[in-house]
């Protein structure tokens, strides 16, 4: 199904604009980007983060007083899966050196360290192994080493920049210093980077960048890199991969230490406990919350799962208030609604526009101010492209890039994105995209250092489920970056933790019985539990009539 | 607010709901049951809107995991179509299964001790060899990838060809499933991909170069710590004072403003 025909006419004013568009370009002329005090009056008006009405305040915990979204506080004003006083925490299922919780980027690049430190490990993930929002990142992954030209101090600026300056320096600092030798790692590791004849790494730049610095893989970088570090991880006996198994809760131990976790097998339905010297949450983050309503780019397991067994053991929580909208998900057509198209598009020289075919924002402006110019463009200024699914749209003016870059560009560059859409029978070599900001990130989570440590001795965090390195917004292509120097940090640092650090004592969850108690004393009296594992997405009629699969399965 | 049972999947849910009302339902059969579903979902959305609940069969929603591959057929057409649930869109009257996993031995090897010579993936996988070119692997490829081309092309010893024909390989292992010669395909161009990537391209020069400065000899730390001690006014300042490089320079582009480079 091509565009419909209200939509070839209103495509027409992209097509009439254009010549004088890719002219402007090529004379190196740009739409201006807005100052700082202009950016902040655009999100505090239109970004989904700053609407009163959509957070309230966390009553229990460490962030007690804290605003988050309804959905976020939902999860944390909720019940365990179990009750702990039921669990047989002396029936030991599994012993390890490191467990690792989640098995995307983050969690297998610390799963192959630790295994390199000497630690016995085993990873445990909700779904298959690299079922994960990595699998998904598409454009690609930052690093300064294009030294003549670049270099980490304009990588920390531009992240910084990005972050509203509240990022935590130290962090920031491992991110941009570590960045060169993850790719060398990377490339050792044989993955397939897109590079010039000689062996030149192609860069290219995105929002909020100051040099293109963005490296990749054709655009399934994510995809690329999943792949090749979990068939590596499968070459590593120490190493044992328990999937379909999420944790449910942390196990601590009676000195306060993280001492393993509880976990739930999704197709058997059985509860079964594993013991650690250490542990490694690598969990992700929340687009399947479906904040707000928006749609999300995330994988199906990304449901905060990590943030509420953290929260429980005492790990508070940093930036929890703000979320990523990424500007460009599909709007239209609907089978592919809330797919997640790469900012290299704009990086290779796509316009957005509005129904006029006008530019109304520089594209390259930082993730939350370009989403938020969409939304006023759409809803207050009422310039938005009506789709026949009855929503609101901004062209993506994608054939600029064949125009700019060569015939064949697009389809050389972006052949998914090329190939789902041709499914649609829309080519955009030759054809823009209709798309608006969907729910995609989580800038917020668990607090930690620059060595992964937690306030709870040998709990390690790494990746998504993280809060303070990106502070209040992620550029593109430092979370690719973040979960290969953040993973890397905690599989190392939880490989020394068991060896020197960690001391033999009676394992416990009382801390859940603790929470169960403070729940009770805010007043909050519900029968929600999390985490929740996946979203539910049946017909609300025949969800009625599922009278006893509430909740994925067996809660006690 | 905080006591009402909500589920974070309603606006979707909802609007599956208002398709039903606004569109055409049509038959579908799922594992052989039958099933009305409104005509424009997915095969994913479709299952989902009459109750299933997906544990496998369910990665990530966008085309790219592999987890979702699902078999079909047509009334009156005898021939097996193949899509993604997440991508394909149903039909009146399809026939569909998903298989979630297909079994496919993969061979466990160092790679650190691999050469870069097509004589170490025939070691690993003898059975490359037992391809009868039947062409049912490309024929059942969601990716439209050449898949027997792939298989030819390691043959002859071309890992190159077979790395880059296969580079969108979502491992979803339907050219497993069918393989007359019982290769399994996924796990051998994964390894194809791995040598190319790790041993065959070129590398980096300018990788190394700042792996070497950046990270060994720290010869940034001194601009970096001094950034790092900046309070907020001083670090945005400097954020503004950035020169933009051109989304469309080349290569050879240099910035005027020098003031955090050493090169």
């Amino acid at each position: 199904m091509p565009y419909p025909k209200e939509l070839e006419r209103l495509k027409r004013k992209v097509e009439e604009t254009r010549p004088e568009r890719i002219a402007k370009k090529k004379r190196g002329e740009r739409f201006p980007f807005m100052s700082l005090e202009e950016r902040n009056a655009l999100i505090s008006k239109y970004h989904p983060d700053y609407r009163e009405e959509a957070k309230r305040e966390i009553k229990v915990g460490p962030n007690k007083g804290d605003k988050a979204a309804h959905e976020i506080v939902d999860l944390l004003e909720a019940k365990s899966r179990v009750d702990p006083l039921r669990v047989n925490l002396s029936q030991v299922d599994y012993e390890t050196d490191v467990l690792i919780i989640g098995g995307g980027g983050a969690g297998t690049a610390a799963a192959l360290i630790a295994q390199e430190n000497g630690a016995e490990v085993i990873l445990a993930t909700k779904l298959r192994h690299g079922d994960a929002n990595t699998m998904m990142a598409e454009g690609g992954i930052q690093a300064a080493d294009k030294l003549e030209k670049d270099s980490p101090a304009y990588h920390y600026l531009d992240t910084m920049g990005g972050g509203h300056f509240k990022n935590d320096p130290e962090l920031v600092y491992r991110l941009v210093t570590e960045a060169p030798d993850v790719l060398l790692w990377l490339e050792s590791l044989g993955v397939m980077f897109s590079m010039f004849p000689e062996g030149r790494l192609q860069t290219l730049s995105a929002g909020g960048f100051c040099r293109n610095r963005l490296h990749f893989c054709a655009d399934i970088t994510g995809a690329e890199i999943m792949r090749t570090l979990r068939d590596e991880a499968r070459n590593r006996e120490g190493i044992k991969v328990l999937e379909f198994s999420p944790a449910v809760e942390l196990i601590l131990s009676e000195h306060g230490h993280c001492a393993g976790a509880l976990h739930y097998d999704m197709e058997t339905g059985e509860y079964f406990i594993v013991k650690a010297k250490a542990v490694i949450l690598a969990t992700g983050g929340c687009g399947r919350l479906h904040v707000q309503g928006y749609p999300t780019t995330n994988h199906y397991g990304a449901t905060a799962d990590g943030l509420v067994l953290g929260y429980r053991a005492g790990v508070k929580l940093a930036f929890i208030y703000t979320l990523q909208y990424h500007p460009t998900g599909v709007i239209f057509p609907e089978q592919i609604e809330g797919l997640l198209i790469s900012e290299k598009f704009r990086g290779a020289g796509a316009d957005v526009l509005n129904v006029d075919g006008q530019q109304f924002v520089n594209e390259m402006e930082p993730r939350d101010i370009e989403a938020s110019a969409y939304i006023r463009e759409c809803i207050t200024r009422g310039k938005g492209v009506p789709t026949p699914t009855g929503k609101l749209g901004i062209w993506l003016d994608s054939p600029m890039i064949d125009i700019l870059r060569g015939e064949g560009m697009v389809k050389r560059e972006f052949i998914g994105k090329w190939k789902v859409f041709n499914r649609q029978g829309i080519d955009i070599s030759k054809e823009p995209m209709l798309v608006y900001p969907v729910l995609h990130y989580q800038n917020g989570g668990l607090l930690c250092n620059a060595e992964c440590e937690t306030s709870v001795p040998g709990l390690f965090v790494a990746g998504e489920v993280t809060g303070g390195l990106h502070g209040e917004n992620r550029l593109m292509g430092n979370s690719l970056l973040d979960i290969m120097v953040f993973g890397r940090i905690a599989g190392k640092n939880g490989a020394i933790y068991a060896k020197d650090k960690a001391k033999e004592g009676k394992m416990t969850l009382d801390h859940v019985t603790a929470y169960h108690r403070e729940l009770e004393d805010a007043g909050i009296i519900t029968d929600r539990v999390a985490p929740i594992l996946l979203p539910d997405y049946t017909n609300p009629k025949v969800r009625q009539r599922q009278l006893t699969t509430r909740s994925m399965g067996t809660v006690a | 607010m905080s006591n009402v049972e909500r589920n974070p999947a309603d606006k979707s849910v909802e609007e599956n709901a208002h398709l039903a009302a606004t569109t055409k339902m049509v038959p579908v059969f799922i594992m052989g049951k039958r099933y009305e579903v409104p005509e424009s979902l997915t095969i994913m959305k479709a299952m989902e809107y009459v109750g299933f609940k997906f544990i496998r069969g369910c990665g990530c929603r966008g085309g790219i995991c592999g987890a979702c591959a699902t078999v079909y057929r047509k009334p009156g057409d005898y021939k097996i179509h193949v899509g993604l649930a997440c991508q394909t869109v149903v039909e009146p009257g399809i026939y569909l299964a998903q298989i979630p996993f297909y079994p496919a031995n993969r061979a466990s090897y160092r790679f650190e001790e691999l050469k870069s010579v097509p004589e170490e993936i025939f070691k690993l996988y003898p059975e490359l060899f037992r391809c009868v070119a039947c062409n049912a692997c490309t024929k059942i490829c969601p990716m439209d990838i050449e898949v027997m081309d792939a298989v030819s092309a390691l043959k002859q010893g071309n890992i190159k060809k077979a790395a880059e024909l296969t580079f969108d390989c979502i491992q979803c292992g339907l050219c497993a499933s069918r393989c007359f010669g019982e290769l399994p395909k996924y796990h051998i161009f994964q390894l194809a991909r791995r040598i190319y990537g790790g041993k065959i391209l070129p590398k980096a020069e300018h990788l190394k170069r700042a792996v070497q400065v950046i990270t060994k000899e720290k010869s940034y730390d001194k601009i970096l710590k001094s950034l790092m001690q900046m309070n907020e006014e001083e670090l945005r300042k400097a954020y503004l004072e950035r020169e933009i490089e051109p989304t469309t320079a080349v290569e050879d582009w240099r910035p005027s403003e020098k003031r955090f480079l050493l090169e």
